[in-house]
C-alpha cells in the first residue's frame, strides 16, 4: 500500500512538473539511445498491441484524446473540445485546424472517418477492433456487410459526430487507445499491407529510418501542433539487445533507456548499488497477477475449494521470489485504479483455515490438479512456490510450464486447464478504467472458447451491475460509477474464481543525460516512456 | 559427374519436400491457435473467424499445405502474422548478417581448431598435448550462451576491447564469431591431430625426410596438405552445426540475422517465420553437405562420386 501511495504521489509530482511553465523553460534538442530485445513488429496504430511498439505509435500518430503525461487522467488530444448527449449516447468532437500529417496535408474530420472505419474493417485485422463494440453500425461491418460505421457522421471538416448502440462510459478512453489513432488514407492506399513500415500519423515524431532486426531512428516532427514537444530531435530505437546486455551498455553510456526494464537477473547488484540510486525508477502499473480457478472443472465448482486456495497461497514469499518488484494483491483491481477497494482486506494467509475449508468440501485428504504457466522465469519459479503452498494444505500440484500461445488456447477451453498462473501473459489494463479488468477476463462474455476468462466464471447478475455501471456516462456521477464497479469486484471476490497475487509494480533506468519527471519514465499510459517530454541535458 | 549431380539435386530437392511437409504438420499440430494470437485478447469471436478465414486456418491440412508449396514454388514464403511482413524480406534483411557471422566462425574454428590440432599432433604425448585437447574438450562441450555470456563480460564488459553486442564493425563481428567457432574448433583440432599423426607416419614423409628437406618444408609443404583433406570436406557440413548455433549466439549478442528472427517467432507463434526459416536453414544444410561432396573428391582422387 504504501508503495501504491508512493506511486500516486509521484504521478502527482510528475503531473506538477509538466506544467507549461516548467515544460517551456526546457530547450528542444539532443538525442537518445532505447533498447529492446524483440524487434517491432509494426508501427500500424491498428495492429500494433505489443510491449516494445505501444509508446512508438503513441509517438507517431495522435488520436481524439490521451492522457496527461504520467498519469492516468484523459485530455484532449486532437480534439479540440467535445460534447456528449444527455443520453450518454452522442458525442461530438471539434477537432482542431491546421494540424498536420507528416506528409504536409492537413488532418480533417474525413480521415477520422476513415480511422475508425479502418480499425473495425475485418480486413485490417485489428486486434483492437473490439473495443469499438458500442459503435452504432459496428456489427455491421464487423460481419463484412459494409465498410462505413453508420455511427460516425463527418459534420463539417473539423467536426465529427459518433453515434454509440448503448451508453458507454469507457467511450473517451476508447478515443485514446492507439486503435484509435488517426491515419491519413492516401499513404494507408499507398503501403497496402505495409503501412506499418511506413507509418505517417501527427504524432510528435516521424519515422526516419527502419533497418529491420537493427533499428528504428524517429525525428521530431517540427511541424508539431503541441508547443514545445517533443523535447528530443532524436530517438534511436537498438532492436534485438538482450536486457542484461542492455543494461551493461547503458552503464557504459552507449544506451539510455533500456526498455525492457531492469533484468530479474541484475536487480539487486543494481539497485543496491548508489551510484545508480537517482537513476532507478519505480512506477506502479495497472497490472494484476492472478491465479485462475476453471469454476467448470472439479473440485473447483466448489466455493470452498476456491477460498482455501487464496487462503493457501503466501504472497510476500511470490513477491520475494520477484525481489519484492510488486505489491501483494487481495482484489482483482490494482491499487491506481478508480474502484479499488482500500478498505477490503480479501482472504488473508491462513494454511489452517484453508484446511479446514478443504474438509468442509469434503476434501479433507486433498486432492491432485494442475496449474499452467507460462515457461518463461520468472514464472515457473512463482509457480513452484503456489505448489509448495497448495501443497501444505494437500492440494498436490503438477506444473504444466508451457509456450505463451500454448497456455492461452488451453485457458480458452472449459475444460483443459484446472489452474492458470496469468504472469506475462495477463492482465495489464488497456486502459485506465475497471471495465477493462472485467468484461474480457471476469464477465460472462470471455467465458467462451478462446476468450480471456479463463476461470470461466459467469455470474449474470455482475454481468448486469456492470453494464449499468458502463451506462452512468456522465461525468458528476463519477463516484456512484466507482463505487457500483467495487461492489462488483468485492463480489467477484466472494465467489472466489482468482487467486489474486500482486500487482507489479516497473523499475527502469536512465542514463544520466537524460532529464524529464520520473513519471514519464513508467508512464501508465504511454507503456514503457512517454517519449515525447524526455529531454537531454546536455542541450540545456 | 552430370548424373551425380543430378540425381543429387532430386534427392536433395525431396528432403526439402519432406523437411517442409514434417515442419508444418508439426506446427499444424501445436495446441495454439494463430488466428486468436492475431486477434488478440480482446477481439470478439467473429473477428477470430474473419481472420482464421482471410488466412485460410479453416482450410483442411491438405489444403493448407498445398496452397503454401504452391506459394513456395513461386518464392513466395508467405507473410509473417504479427510482423505483417513478407517472410522473404525479413530472412533476406537478415541472411548477410548470418552468413557473416558463418565466415567469421569458420575461421575461428579454422584457425584456432588447426592450429590446436597442430602444435599437439607435433608435441604428442607431452603436457602441452593433454592441455590442448582438454581445452577443445571444454570447446566441445561448452553450451554456446555460457561461451558466449563469459566472453561477453570479460573481453567487452571487463576490459572493454569490444563492444557490447550489436552490429555494423569487425570489432562486433569478434566475440560472436568466436563463440560459435569455439565448438568447431573443439572438433577440428581432434581431427586435426588424429589426422596430422597419420600422416607423419607415412612413408612419403620418412621419404621427404630422406632427401634432406628442413623441418618446416616437411611439415608445410607435405604433411599439412595432406592431413588437411578430410577437414576441408567437413566444413560444408558444419553449416548444419553452425544453424543451431545461431539462435543462441545471435540472442546473447544481438546479432540481427536469422537466428534471432527464428527465435522470436517461436517465441510468439508465428508460423510462416518459422517455416520460413526452417526450409532456409534446410537448404542451407543440404546445399552445404551437398557441396561437401563434390568437393571431396576433388583435393582427394581417392574417393569417387558414384
Amino acid at each position: 500500500m504504501k508503495k501504491a501511495l508512493l506511486a500516486g504521489a509521484t504521478a502527482l509530482l510528475a503531473a506538477t512538473a509538466m506544467t507549461p511553465a516548467h515544460a517551456d523553460d526546457i530547450k528542444q534538442g539532443g538525442s537518445m539511445v532505447v533498447t529492446y530485445k524483440d524487434d517491432v513488429s509494426t508501427l500500424d496504430p491498428a495492429i500494433g498491441y505489443d510491449w516494445q511498439n505501444w509508446s512508438m505509435i503513441k509517438s507517431l500518430f495522435d488520436g481524439l484524446m490521451d492522457y496527461e503525461p504520467g498519469t492516468t487522467n484523459l485530455m484532449k488530444d486532437l480534439a479540440e473540445d467535445y460534447t456528449i448527449s444527455e443520453d450518454g449516447t452522442v458525442f461530438t468532437f471539434k477537432l482542431r485546424e491546421g494540424v498536420k500529417f507528416h506528409n504536409g496535408r492537413e488532418m480533417t474530420a474525413e480521415d477520422v472517418k476513415y480511422s475508425l472505419d479502418r480499425v473495425t474493417n475485418p480486413k485490417t485485422q485489428s486486434p483492437g477492433a473490439g473495443f469499438f463494440g458500442s459503435i452504432k453500425g459496428f456489427d455491421a461491418v464487423a460481419a463484412g456487410e459494409t465498410e462505413s460505421l453508420e455511427g460516425v457522421t463527418v459534420v463539417d471538416p473539423y467536426t465529427v459526430k459518433i453515434e454509440l448502440s448503448r451508453p458507454d462510459a469507457t467511450f473517451l478512453h476508447v478515443m485514446a487507445i492507439n486503435f484509435s489513432s488517426i491515419v491519413p488514407k492516401e499513404e494507408v492506399e499507398k503501403w497496402g499491407a505495409d503501412f506499418g513500415k511506413h507509418p505517417v500519423g501527427t504524432g510528435a515524431f516521424s519515422l526516419e529510418d527502419w533497418t529491420l532486426g537493427q533499428h528504428l531512428i524517429f525525428k521530431r516532427n517540427e511541424a508539431y501542433w503541441r508547443a514545445g514537444v517533443p523535447k528530443l530531435d532524436q530517438i534511436t530505437f537498438e532492436v534485438g539487445q538482450e536486457p542484461v546486455v542492455a543494461l551493461l551498455r547503458l552503464q557504459r553510456g552507449e544506451a539510455d533507456i533500456p526498455g525492457d526494464g531492469i533484468p530479474p537477473a541484475k536487480f539487486l547488484e543494481v539497485t543496491q548499488d548508489p551510484q545508480y540510486k537517482d537513476l532507478i525508477i519505480e512506477g506502479g502499473q495497472l497490472h494484476t497477477g492472478y491465479v485462475t480457478m476453471n469454476v467448470k472443472m472439479p473440485p473447483f465448482d466448489k466455493l470452498e475449494v476456491r477460498q482455501a486456495v487464496n487462503m493457501a497461497i503466501n504472497k510476500d514469499r511470490v513477491i520475494r521470489i520477484i525481489n519484492g518488484r510488486a505489491v501483494a494483491a487481495n482484489q482483482p483491481l490494482p491499487p491506481s485504479m478508480p474502484g479499488y477497494d482500500t478498505a477490503y482486506e480479501g482472504y488473508k494467509y491462513d494454511p489452517e483455515g484453508a484446511k479446514t475449508l478443504l474438509a468442509k468440501a469434503g476434501l479433507g485428504d486433498g486432492f491432485e490438479t494442475e496449474l499452467y504457466v507460462y515457461n518463461t522465469d520468472p514464472n515457473p519459479r512463482i509457480a513452484q512456490s503456489i505448489q509448495a503452498d497448495l501443497a501444505a494444505i494437500g492440494i498436490k500440484v503438477e506444473i504444466k510450464a508451457l509456450a505463451q500461445a500454448n497456455v492461452i488456447a488451453a485457458g480458452g477451453e472449459a475444460d483443459q486447464a484446472p489452474m492458470i498462473w496469468s504472469g506475462g501473459m495477463a492482465w495489464i489494463a488497456d486502459f485506465p478504467d475497471p471495465s477493462n479488468f472485467y468484461g474480457p477476463i471476469l464477465g460472462c462474455s470471455g467465458a467462451v472458447q478462446g476468450g480471456w476468462n479463463w476461470s470461466w466464471y459467469c455470474n449474470e447478475d455482475l454481468d448486469k451491475l456492470a453494464t449499468e455501471a458502463d451506462s452512468i456516462t456522465d461525468p458528476a456521477k463519477k463516484a456512484e460509477r466507482e463505487e457500483l464497479w467495487r461492489k462488483i469486484f468485492i463480489s467477484v471476490m466472494d465467489d472466489a474464481p482468482w487467486a489474486p497475487v500482486f500487482h507489479e509494480q516497473r523499475f527502469t533506468m536512465r542514463s544520466e543525460r537524460l532529464g524529464g519527471p520520473d513519471a514519464i519514465f513508467v508512464d501508465p499510459v504511454h507503456i514503457p516512456v512517454n517519449y515525447d517530454y524526455v529531454w537531454a541535458k546536455d542541450v540545456q | 559427374m552430370g548424373s551425380y549431380v543430378l540425381r543429387r539435386a532430386l534427392q536433395s530437392l525431396l528432403i526439402l519436400l519432406g523437411i517442409s511437409f514434417f515442419t508444418f504438420v508439426l506446427l499444424y499440430l501445436i495446441p495454439a491457435d494463430p488466428a486468436r494470437q492475431i486477434a488478440g485478447r480482446s477481439a470478439t469471436t467473429q473477428t477470430v473467424e474473419n481472420i482464421r478465414e482471410q488466412l485460410g486456418l479453416n482450410l483442411p491440412f491438405y489444403e493448407q499445405y498445398f496452397r503454401y508449396l504452391s506459394g513456395l514454388v513461386q518464392g513466395d514464403l508467405g507473410r509473417s502474422y504479427l510482423q505483417k511482413t513478407e517472410v522473404g524480406e525479413l530472412i533476406a534483411s537478415r541472411l548477410p548478417a548470418t552468413l557473416l557471422l558463418m565466415v567469421g566462425a569458420i575461421v575461428c574454428e579454422l584457425l584456432i581448431g588447426l592450429t590446436m590440432g597442430l602444435v599437439a599432433a607435433l608435441r604428442r604425448n607431452t603436457p602441452t598435448d593433454t592441455s590442448l585437447m582438454v581445452l577443445s574438450f571444454v570447446g566441445v562441450s561448452s553450451p554456446q550462451f555460457v561461451i558466449g555470456i563469459l566472453l561477453l563480460y570479460v573481453f567487452a564488459v571487463k576490459l572493454g576491447w569490444f563492444p557490447i553486442g550489436g552490429y555494423g564493425t569487425f570489432m562486433h563481428m569478434v566475440l560472436p564469431s568466436l563463440t560459435l567457432g569455439f565448438l568447431g574448433a573443439g572438433w577440428y583440432s581432434r581431427m586435426m591431430r588424429s589426422s596430422m599423426i597419420d600422416v607423419l607416419r607415412q612413408d612419403f614423409i620418412r621419404t621427404a625426410r630422406a632427401k634432406g628437406l628442413k623441418r618446416w618444408q616437411v611439415l608445410f609443404g607435405h604433411a599439412l596438405p595432406n592431413a588437411l583433406l578430410p577437414i576441408i570436406a567437413m566444413i560444408g557440413i558444419d553449416i548444419g552445426l553452425f544453424m543451431s548455433g545461431i539462435v543462441v549466439v545471435e540472442s546473447v549478442f544481438g546479432w540481427p540475422g536469422i537466428g534471432q528472427l527464428a527465435w522470436q517467432a517461436i517465441q510468439r507463434v508465428d508460423i510462416p517465420i518459422i517455416m520460413g526459416v526452417t526450409l532456409v536453414s534446410a537448404f542451407a544444410i543440404v546445399l552445404g553437405n551437398f557441396l561437401a561432396d563434390l568437393v571431396a573428391p576433388l583435393i582427394d582422387p581417392r574417393i569417387k562420386l558414384r
